[in-house]
């Protein structure tokens, strides 16, 4: 498949033109054209999105939700004892903590507070959060498939706990295409936790295009060197020899074009020149010495060490000033089995003040209209210890059943807080919202309808909701 | 980041091979198409999702009368039928599909319908599952091969005619890049384009098909199928070895192996009567998935995934079906059942293996169980001699044993001196007192132990204190042992079953004197946790100490402490041991026992006998009043530490043994499959979940498909034997199939991941059949196959094309002119490598690490052995690309970006984008800048004296072809101001030389290298060099 039929393949696959390929075409011939020609106009967005783009700080290894956000005061005159069975329903457990002999009951150590207008209720451990409190819409009636980072991860990402699936970001990019002509449409940041510095690894299949054309796949920056791979020339060859090259390049090219015909070596001449200017555009977009010392402060003062999550908090506005479609951070080191108390206190100081200081920074930029944040992880966290439970520390296990994140941004319910989990934090009580229908509310507001953006692979429309999820109004202004 | 085509592309889109408006409709052409789309979803071979009883694959039940007493389709009368009702109704809650299917049927595509049921409505089964035919090839003048009569048969129906031949230079550049994935070298080119003869072609073909790189290159791809990598892939991510699958793969395809034979090896080789190692090593195609080893897992899960994966790459790579449609459920479009999925699961389920990887190894890497160790010739005659003199040695001990009580009744008189006799042993260490620091329970077993119980302090310090043995002491042993009342019936208080000795200090308190710190010299054990080597113990600076594999490992160990001064008898004096647990919380040793030597240094061993004071009371037993016990127990203990002839026979037979494992240790191992003794039970998983199981399966193949052949066993063998029986209507189409695609850019069906019912229709059905046909007639001969598509005029045609020929076939299916299209990323880094002089060739062996990013493992991962990548010194930068080493969860960058799967699963066609990173890659990474450096040293040295003979070099080396006077003129100007510039910046000059690891070529003078190296580098980025054309 040459780049011309890939990209008509896209825009077949897209459902622009008709649902089948030139087999179907072959039999239809000039009247279906005509046909085509009438769908050609961009089916996408469906409607008016609400955000331009998305940044989604992703908190990987699974934030544990009745310390941060789903206050659980009562479990207090419960602690040490065991958890109901009424409560656990039998529901399995991963094989860290099926062996235990007791579940006991451990309540989070830290305090709740009310904050803003909306009084919405956060823990002390996002002070800086709490700060934007009327900014968010909360939701504590997560719920996924799940019980194992890497299965969970994937899913929240591409609709399917196995490989193979695109990623969000890349479903984005396909359907709603770029935005700029010098950047990629899909990028990723990646930081480690202090909270637990060795955990959990990231893999490359989480920005992933699946079975997407490549050209999708989001584009991880790396932390140090070159942020885009290979972005800078050999030392010993500046810029100006580099044009000269290219001139050359292009010279030779257009000459074979004009023999060969191949619409394709036009493409690869575009190809060069859209590099160069990325050799121009990347280092401007990671510049930040000229951002004020006001807006620094913003974000705390891991800002200045390159490859922390508050530096790819401040990265994330830049790459949402330049019209990024999809930008998502990963933040490691989420994932408590012992210790919680500490480490989880090491998560916040990464990531309270860096957060907070991102949508301020978007807010008075006016960004915040059209961008939608998104902070979460995969699973939830257990309300009984794993280890021992003490005055001043436990551990939590994996808990899909629920867990909670927050929205903010662009066409978000803000100043809301949505469904309910039960006293032990085990079971929703009210308003889940599964990952698909997460997923099918981002899209949502990026103006797309989740069961109309498929790709044929394999004889199947795929979507990134696979056959489910619904978009969840509760959440949306 | 995606370039944009203008909307003027659709219009390109033409119609090819259509139902001309007076031609019949063929319902497998143009009706399949639109009903498998649209309407099978809900009315088709799912009998659980059917909606109204309607089914419409098959026709005998579309004519029934329907359950709301209308008709689907009453042939002959359209306008009865309710089908074309309710796709052309204007009701929106009659109207099919439903609006939410977002699946609306065009004008067009009712038209068709309604022509269809006008002609009868007439079925045809769904061509790939028909039984392959070779049709008649059709006499087309000028076409002298079936290839080229199909072809043109079709162009002259389209009013086309084929292109001319493509110069000699370009079909050289070609056919090598397709058939080696190398580029020709000028040499090969000028005699090619010298050699007139009519055979020069097919000359060439076959010297391409006989070299060793056509084995490499064709592996490749099965790679891409097999979903071959060096990783386990999943969280931890760490390594495997699978290589000797991989080099298996490129020896079959060099020995052309034929496709029956590659099939069956690899499908059940370890099933063949006598099986050769070659033949086992094959089955590692199905034990290339990814094996999960994060915490928490639960085992089951993932041995069904497992096992599920093999099922799916298996029928994606053979028979082109997307059967993973039916681990939930019926499939949707394809007469294939929930039930034929787990039949085919059952074939698969039956291998001794776990599904996960258990504990250390999870880390640490290695190949999980079934595997083999594999040995070339060489290794096996040396494993053979290794083995003769392990059994001679056994021979031996035998023969010295029969003096055995003789021996030990010589010795018994000389045993008081316990100094003198048994050097080695170890005495037990009589306690007065042992206590745990922070309260734990430390009990006295009947064998001298003692076992920790009570609580388990976090950071426990053990306190041993002893009196000074009579002989002094010169080094201490500690034994730990398993034990029933620790966590996981292991050897440590750790829940998981481990522990962790951070410490064990030494003090010597005189009479009166205060205790006396002693230096731990050094520190051995029968076994180490990777990453807690007993060594830690000793070196302060480790941080951690001395682990077990608590977790996985349950049996006893032993370390021994030497003292780096020996200390004498003395009186009164006191031993005072102190085992500290300081490295982790809550890793504290569950059962211990601690014995003393005072022999040399030298001569102490840490696998020394622990009974001395046991041995002396049965030795003042009479002789004739001991128990067969005591007397075996004296007997072992003589042998163990008492020099003798046969002590000596023993050493030697130790000696041979331990050789011989040393050896096999350095071979290498490969996964493989093995059946188990009894084959596990299979079962429908509802929903495709592990944990629920419906109706019990047996081995059976998909129901619609021929049978398995008469006489095939039901296992595996019997599946790779149906597999490839000539009634199997995929496994042959498929192929062939693939092979054109490899050609052409596009199968001639075009989805050639997917020959089911949602398949395009094939543009040239007659010829994929006839491919099909010949292929299993040549006798599955694969270089057969490739040399009958190479040698077809239209396979040679020049791919040059006009606006016109663009607008009309954009993809070129019709085939009126030569395939393009850019090379996959492996051949670019390949033939980089080539053209730069840089290539290593050899073949095979362990993957090795070419340059890559720095920190290329390590951003997103601090888990697993694969960890700090390093590029290898010298070779391992210049090897092909298919020997690169493959982590699945951070894949080799360069080639991601050129559109290579992560290899988490099977992938059997690959995107092919253009994206600006390729081009930084290309432009940018130290590969291809040493590489162009590479190519401007030949310019230098081979091209001749001046500019001009060496650019038309460099052209003719990355092109195949002869620099144009324009072109040349561009060139050498850009090539004469750069020499200029680097003239006057010989630093900068210097720096570019200097990029990668060989060293510029001595003799040429630094500022004109690197000048020539940026021209290079224009050469190697050209859109005709990146391309196959």
């Amino acid at each position: 498949m040459n780049a011309t039929s890939l990209r008509l393949q896209d825009h077949l696959n897209r459902r622009i033109f008709m649902g089948r390929s030139t087999a179907a075409l072959s039999s239809i011939a000039m009247a279906s054209l005509m046909e085509g020609r009438a769908q050609a106009a961009p089916v996408f967005p469906n409607f008016a999105p609400k955000a331009k783009r998305v940044i989604y700080l992703f908190q990987s290894g699974a934030p544990s939700q009745m310390d941060l956000f789903d206050p659980k005061p009562q479990m207090e005159k419960y602690r040490g004892q065991d958890l109901p069975a009424s409560i656990r329903q039998g529901q399995r457990l991963t094989t860290m903590t099926s062996g235990q002999k007791s579940f006991p009951v451990a309540p989070s150590m830290f305090k709740f507070n009310r904050h803003g207008k909306s009084g919405t209720v956060l823990s002390e451990l996002m002070p800086y959060i709490g700060t934007v409190a009327d900014e968010l819409c909360v939701v504590r009636s997560m719920f996924t498939e799940a019980i194992n980072h890497d299965p969970a991860i994937t899913f929240c990402q591409t609709g399917s706990q196995l490989a193979g699936r695109p990623s969000i970001g890349s479903w984005l990019g396909y359907g709603l295409g770029s935005m700029n002509q010098d950047l990629p449409a899909y990028v990723v940041l990646t930081s480690f936790g202090t909270g637990r510095k060795e955990d959990q690894p990231l893999y490359d299949r989480l920005w992933s295009s699946g079975f997407l054309p490549t050209q999708h796949q989001g584009v991880k920056f790396r932390n140090a060197g070159d942020p885009v791979l290979y972005l800078s020339n050999p030392e010993g060859l500046n810029r100006g020899l580099r044009r000269q090259m290219l001139d050359e390049l292009s010279a030779l090219n257009e000459a074979d074009h004009a023999q060969g015909g191949d619409p394709e070596t036009l493409t690869r001449i575009a190809q060069y020149e859209m590099a160069f200017r990325m050799q121009t555009s990347v280092p401007d977009l990671v510049d930040t010495s000229k951002e004020s010392q006001a807006v620094l402060d913003m974000y705390g003062p891991d800002v200045h060490k390159p490859g922390t999550y508050a530096a790819n908090c401040l990265l994330a506005r830049r790459l949402a000033e330049r019209d990024v479609r999809c930008i998502q951070l990963f933040h490691m080191g989420w994932d408590h089995h012992g210790g919680l108390p500490n480490a989880i206190r090491g998560q916040c100081s990464d990531t309270d003040q860096a957060t907070a200081g991102l949508i301020k920074d978007l807010k008075q930029r006016g960004l915040l209209d059209d961008t939608l944040i998104v902070w979460g992880g995969e699973f939830g966290r257990t309300i009984y210890s794993q280890g021992t439970l003490t005055e001043t520390n436990y551990g939590r296990d994996h808990h899909p059943r629920c867990f909670s994140l927050f929205l903010a941004g662009a066409g978000v319910n803000k100043g809301t807080t949505y469904g309910e989990t039960d006293d032990y934090c085990y079971n929703i009580v009210r308003d889940g919202v599964h990952v698909h229908d997460l997923n099918a509310t981002i899209m949502h507001l990026m103006g797309v309808d989740h069961e109309r953006l498929t790709y044929r692979f394999q004889g199947r429309d795929y979507r990134l909701t696979d056959i489910h999820g619904t978009v969840v109004k509760g959440l949306l202004a | 980041m995606i370039l944009r085509p203008p909307t003027y592309l659709f219009l390109l889109l033409i119609s090819l091979a259509s139902a001309g408006a007076a031609e019949r409709v063929q319902f497998n052409r143009d009706v399949r198409p639109i009903l498998s789309d649209k309407c099978f979803h809900c009315h088709g071979p799912d009998d659980k999702k059917r909606e109204a009883g309607l089914r419409l694959d098959v026709r005998a039940e579309a004519l029934k009368k329907g359950e709301s007493g209308s008709t689907a389709i009453v042939p002959g009368k359209p306008d009865l039928s309710a089908v074309i009702e309710r796709i052309t109704t204007t009701s929106t809650d009659d109207i099919m599909p439903p609006a939410k299917m977002h699946k609306a049927v065009t004008k067009a595509e009712i038209e068709l319908l309604q022509r269809w049921i006008a002609e009868g409505a007439e079925y045809q089964g769904h061509w790939a599952f028909e039984p392959v035919r070779a049709p008649q090839v059709p006499q087309v003048a000028g076409a002298a091969m079936p290839v080229d009569a199909f072809i043109r048969q079709q162009l002259q129906k389209q009013g086309l005619a084929p292109s001319p031949e493509a110069d000699k230079a370009t079909l050289i550049r070609r056919v090598t890049l397709d058939l080696v994935g190398l580029p020709p070298t000028p040499e090969d080119v000028r005699a090619f384009v010298a050699d007139t003869s009519p055979q020069a072609f097919e000359a060439l073909v076959d010297r391409l098909l006989a070299s060793q790189q056509y084995g490499e290159h064709m592996a490749r791809q099965w790679l891409d199928f097999a979903r071959f990598a060096d990783s386990n892939g999943f969280q931890t991510d760490s390594s495997r070895s699978m290589w000797p699958w991989r080099d298996w793969v490129i020896r079959a395809f060099n020995d052309n192996l034929p496709y029956d034979q590659f099939t069956v090896q690899q499908i059940a080789g370890d099933l063949l009567p006598n099986a050769a190692q070659d033949q086992v090593i094959a089955t590692g195609f199905n034990r290339n998935h990814r094996i999960n080893g994060e915490g928490g897992i639960i085992a089951e899960e993932w041995r069904i995934e497992n096992i599920i994966d093999r099922v799916e790459t298996t029928s994606f790579t053979w028979l082109g079906l997307t059967l993973n449609c039916c681990r939930c459920h019926d499939h949707k479009y394809d007469p294939f059942t929930q039930k034929d999925f787990y039949s085919l699961f059952a074939f698969f389920n039956n291998v001794e293996e776990s599904g996960t990887i258990q504990g250390a190894s999870n880390r640490s890497g290695g190949n999980s169980v079934p595997f083999l160790k594999v040995t070339s010739a060489e290794q096996k005659a040396k494993l053979d001699a290794l083995q003769a003199a392990a059994n001679a040695a056994t021979k031996a001990v035998r023969t010295a044993e029969k003096d055995l009580p003789k021996l030990v009744a010589a010795w018994e008189p000389t045993l008081a001196d316990s100094k003198q006799v048994a050097k080695s042993a170890w005495q037990r260490l009589e306690p007065e007192s042992v206590t745990s620091k922070f309260g734990a329970t430390l009990t006295r077993q009947a064998d001298g132990s003692y076992l920790a119980g009570g609580k388990n302090p976090p950071k426990d310090v053990y306190v041993f204190d002893a009196a000074m043995p009579a002989d002094g002491a010169s080094a201490f042993l500690l034994e730990c042992f398993p034990d029933p009342s620790l966590p996981n019936q292991s050897l440590g208080r750790h829940p998981n079953g481990n522990f962790v000795l951070s410490d064990f200090d030494v003090f010597v308190q005189k009479p009166g004197g205060k205790p006396e710190k002693q230096v731990v010299a050094k520190a051995s054990a029968d076994y180490s946790q990777k990453g807690y080597e007993i060594g830690g113990v000793v070196d302060k600076k480790s941080g951690r100490g001395w682990a077990i594999d608590g977790p996985t490992k349950r049996d006893p160990r032993r370390a021994m402490f030497v003292l780096k001064t020996p200390l004498p008898p003395q009186a009164g004096a006191k031993l005072l041991l102190r085992l500290r647990h300081e490295a982790i919380t809550s890793h504290n040793i569950g059962r211990f026992r601690l014995s003393w030597a005072a022999a040399d240094a030298g001569e102490v061993k840490l696998d020394g006998d622990t009974s001395l004071a046991e041995i002396k009371l049965i030795a003042a037993i009479p002789a004739a009043k001991r128990t067969p016990d005591q007397v075996k127990r004296l007997h072992t203990f003589f042998r163990a530490n008492v020099e003798s002839p046969l002590r000596a026979a023993d050493q030697a037979l130790a000696a041979a043994s331990s050789a011989l494992t040393t050896f096999e240790d350095t071979l290498p191992t490969t996964m493989v499959m093995k059946e188990a003794a009894t084959p596990r039970d299979a079962f429908v998983l509802t929903r495709g979940e592990y944990d629920k199981p419906a109706a019990k399966v047996t081995m059976a193949t998909p129901a619609v498909l021929p049978p398995m052949p008469k006489g095939a066993p039901l296992n595996r063998l019997g599946l790779a034997q149906w597999l490839v029986a000539p009634e199997n209507p995929l496994t042959a189409r498929v192929w062939v199939n693939r092979a054109w695609e490899r050609f052409f850019g596009n199968g001639l069906c075009k989805t050639t991941e997917n020959l089911g019912s949602q398949a395009e229709y094939p543009l040239h059905p007659e010829l994929l059949d006839w491919l099909a046909a010949e292929f299993m007639r040549s006798g599955w001969d694969m270089k057969a196959m490739m040399k009958l598509i190479v040698m077809s005029q239209t396979y040679r045609q020049s791919s040059a094309v006009t606006p016109a020929m663009v607008a009309m076939d954009p993809e070129n299916r019709l085939l009126a002119r030569g395939p393009r299209f850019r090379l996959t990323g492996e051949v670019v880094r390949d033939q980089a490598l080539a053209l730069g002089g840089l290539l290593v060739p050899k073949i095979g062996g362990p993957s090795v690490r070419p340059y890559m990013p720095e920190g290329v493992w390590d951003e997103t991962s601090k888990y697993g052995d694969l960890r700090g990548y390093k590029a290898d010194a010298g070779d391992g930068l210049y090897r092909r690309t298919l020997y690169t080493i493959w982590k699945r969860t951070a894949a080799p960058p360069t080639m991601m970006l050129f559109d290579a799967p992560t290899r988490e699963i099977c992938t059997v066609k690959r995107s092919r984008t253009n994206t600006p990173l390729q081009a930084l890659a290309l432009l940018n990474e130290v590969t291809f800048v040493e590489a162009a450096r590479g190519l401007a040293q030949l310019m230098i040295q081979k091209g001749g004296t001046t500019p001009e003979e060496r650019l038309r070099y460099g052209y003719l080396r990355a092109t195949s072809h002869e620099l144009e006077p324009a072109a040349m003129a561009v060139l050498l100007k850009g090539l004469k101001e750069r020499l200029a510039w680097y003239a006057a910046h010989p630093e900068d000059a210097t720096k570019l030389v200097s990029q990668g690891q060989s060293k510029p070529a001595e003799g040429i003078a630094v500022p004109e290298l690197a000048a020539y190296c940026t021209t290079a580098s224009v050469l190697m980025n050209l859109d005709r060099v990146v391309t196959r054309q």
